[in-house]
């Protein structure tokens, strides 16, 4: 909403699309005058460029945090005074982005326009032990040939590294070598060294590759019986597969145990990896139905299970038109046509949902999973750590037209390569919690004690709706008191 | 109950586990004297540097979980650290200080290495 004179913004709600937000904030809180066609602050750009207000344009008493009432002048002084050059310093030294977060990327561009003032390059590094972008410590480990860690940071870091820079390596290493993860265990997120999503208790959940999302009636029944024997919390997950929750760590193992012999894999759920790739039915019952989405999500989720990437990535098949499958919403979606299948890109839901834009029409399956191949090993090569596919393509020079260059006419002669890449992870895959199961060694941090078989103590459940749940804090303090009576 | 940090009145060392059971740069939790304690294999200098040992609450107050045992551990600015699995704050694990919020400190304990064992010192 602006004013009648149309100079001034008086305030307004943001649906969707929130990023102008900072921005926006900034000129209704300093008055300051609006640009010739205002509606340019929100809509898409006219002709690229676009209309930014930067950074540059805020008077130096801007309310930046509104948290902790810090101002750009304040913020700005501190990065002169004290050659700041790294958010979390900026952060500490004027409480600046230590509230609620959100204005955390309006510091780094402030702090970015402080060191570019300052004569300083401003750089991509993964953190204070890499000088390096991802990409670059990415092409390090495969032109070097490096296999661990402690190599890469020996030739190419320093320090002991952190918990940014060492999932991120295990998730390069693992994305080039596909060797099995837990030979990198000291670099894991707790959720790739124990395989499983913790919680906000400390316990774990335990989700089964179902691909494609079909299941048959026995093993349906196995995931019941596994989820009553060890009172698992049981849930539909919104990638149809099933969520089991509650797992201590010391059982995981059994869980597994169980899982495996009844057939199961590892779902990946925990590691930045392919998740799932969902369908629909398809032509073998729905009516509408015009090629086997089920089928086909199938073999796709086989092809890729277990990739590692710079972050999660999520697949579906969908068998027609009508997109039950919600394709258009994934890293890669899938559509059958009258002739063969679609292949989108770059969709995601979560918290900026953006649509995925068609890369090919028409493929039959064996260009299709080519076209997967190059998209995917491309990705992998050249992403930020943690930047999912459709921010990515965002960044990507030359976007759209320059990904279908890349991958539908080879322009950079590396398609060969990036499915030669492919085929060697397909060829290594194993399940990890099989491999697990098989090693004793690695078995033994499956423990919550390593001088005791007992479990937390710590841990409590109260029952809502017939399953077991972690209590809230105030049903904890009640639960103490009784315990200590 | 434990008491912090100091090194004086240690009056039984408890051996919890053997020093191979901790991989290098990761942390193990250790039931001592009615404590959680999470016990760090710290090996600075690639896997021929030397073995030390840092012992702190396992609890993170921040989540309210007993899981500092479990979280990644590396240094910022040279001072060894771990960052908590579930939200990822920092704690120094000289001092058990935060590092990421200033108010915020939890327990360390005196811990040896001795003939290959893990050693956790009970104070009077």
């Amino acid at each position: 909403m602006i004013d009648a004179s149309g100079k001034q913004l008086l305030g307004g709600i943001l649906v969707g699309d929130a990023s102008s937000y900072g921005n926006l904030v900034q000129l209704m809180q300093n008055a300051i005058v609006l640009p010739p066609n205002p509606e340019d602050l929100i809509l898409p750009d006219r002709q690229g460029g676009g209309l930014s207000m930067g950074v540059d344009s805020l008077p130096d008493t801007a309310q930046i945090c509104t948290c902790n009432n810090v101002t750009k002048g304040e913020i700005c002084s501190r990065i002169q005074a004290d050659n700041l050059t790294d958010i979390g310093s900026v952060k500490q030294c004027t409480n600046a982005g230590t509230g609620c977060g959100g204005c955390v990327p309006l510091v780094t561009d402030l702090l970015k326009a402080e060191m570019k003032k300052a004569g300083l390059e401003v750089k991509n590094n993964l953190c204070e032990h890499f000088a390096f972008s991802r990409q670059e410590l990415y092409q390090l480990v495969r032109v070097e040939n490096l296999q661990s860690f402690e190599e890469l940071l020996s030739r190419h870091g320093q320090g002991q590294g952190c918990e940014i820079c060492k999932p991120a390596v295990a998730s390069i290493l693992s994305s080039v070598w596909n060797d099995y993860i837990l030979n990198h265990a000291s670099l894991q997120d707790t959720n790739d060294a124990f395989l499983a999503n913790i919680q906000k208790d400390g316990t774990y959940s335990v989700i089964p590759r179902i691909p494609g999302g079909e299941i048959t009636p026995e093993a349906l029944i196995v995931l019941g019986e596994v989820a009553r024997d060890f009172g698992l919390y049981t849930k539909i997950t919104g990638a149809q597969r099933i969520d089991l929750l509650g797992a201590r760590v010391d059982q995981l193992p059994l869980i597994w145990q169980r899982l495996v012999e009844s057939g199961f894999e590892s779902g990946h759920a925990y590691g930045k990896a392919l998740r799932t790739v969902k369908s629909c039915v398809g032509s073998t019952w729905c009516r509408f139905g015009v090629q086997d989405s089920t089928g086909l999500a199938i073999r796709v989720e086989q092809r890729y299970r277990g990739l590692r990437a710079p972050h999660k990535l999520k697949s579906a098949v969908s068998g027609c038109t009508r997109e039950c499958a919600e394709a258009q919403s994934k890293d890669f979606g899938i559509i059958a046509t009258e002739n063969g299948w679609n292949l989108y890109v770059c969709g995601n839901g979560g918290m900026r949902p953006q649509h995925a834009q068609l890369l090919a029409a028409d493929l039959d399956e064996e260009m299709l999973i080519k076209y997967i191949d190059r998209f995917l090993m491309f990705y992998i090569r050249t992403a930020n750590r943690l930047e999912r596919t459709a921010t990515w393509l965002n960044k990507l020079e030359g976007g759209m037209d320059y990904l279908k260059q890349v991958v539908i006419n080879d322009s950079l002669g590396i398609a060969a390569q990036l499915e030669a890449e492919m085929n060697h992870q397909v060829a290594t895959y194993e399940c990890e919690w099989k491999a697990t199961l098989q090693d004793p060694k690695k078995l033994q941090r499956f423990s919550h004690f390593v001088n005791s078989e007992e479990p937390d103590p710590s841990l409590m459940r109260v029952e809502e709706r017939g399953q077991a749940r972690p209590p809230y804090d105030h049903e904890r303090e009640v639960l103490v008191g009784i315990r200590n009576l | 109950m434990l008491p912090t940090t100091t090194q004086q009145n240690i009056t039984e060392w408890v051996t919890v586990c053997r020093l191979d059971r901790i991989p290098p740069n990761t942390g193990v939790c250790a039931m001592v004297s009615g404590q959680q304690v999470a016990v760090f294999h710290w090996q600075a200098g690639g896997l021929e540097g030397v073995s030390e040992l840092y012992a702190i609450d396992n609890y993170d107050p921040f989540s309210k979980a007993y899981v500092l045992s479990r979280g990644i551990v590396g240094d910022r600015n040279g001072i060894p650290k771990v960052a908590s699995p579930i939200y990822k704050q920092n704690f120094n694990l000289q001092t058990g200080e935060c590092l990421d919020d200033a108010g915020v400190a939890i327990a360390t304990y005196p811990s040896r290495i001795t003939d290959g064992q893990v050693q956790i010192g009970l104070l009077t």
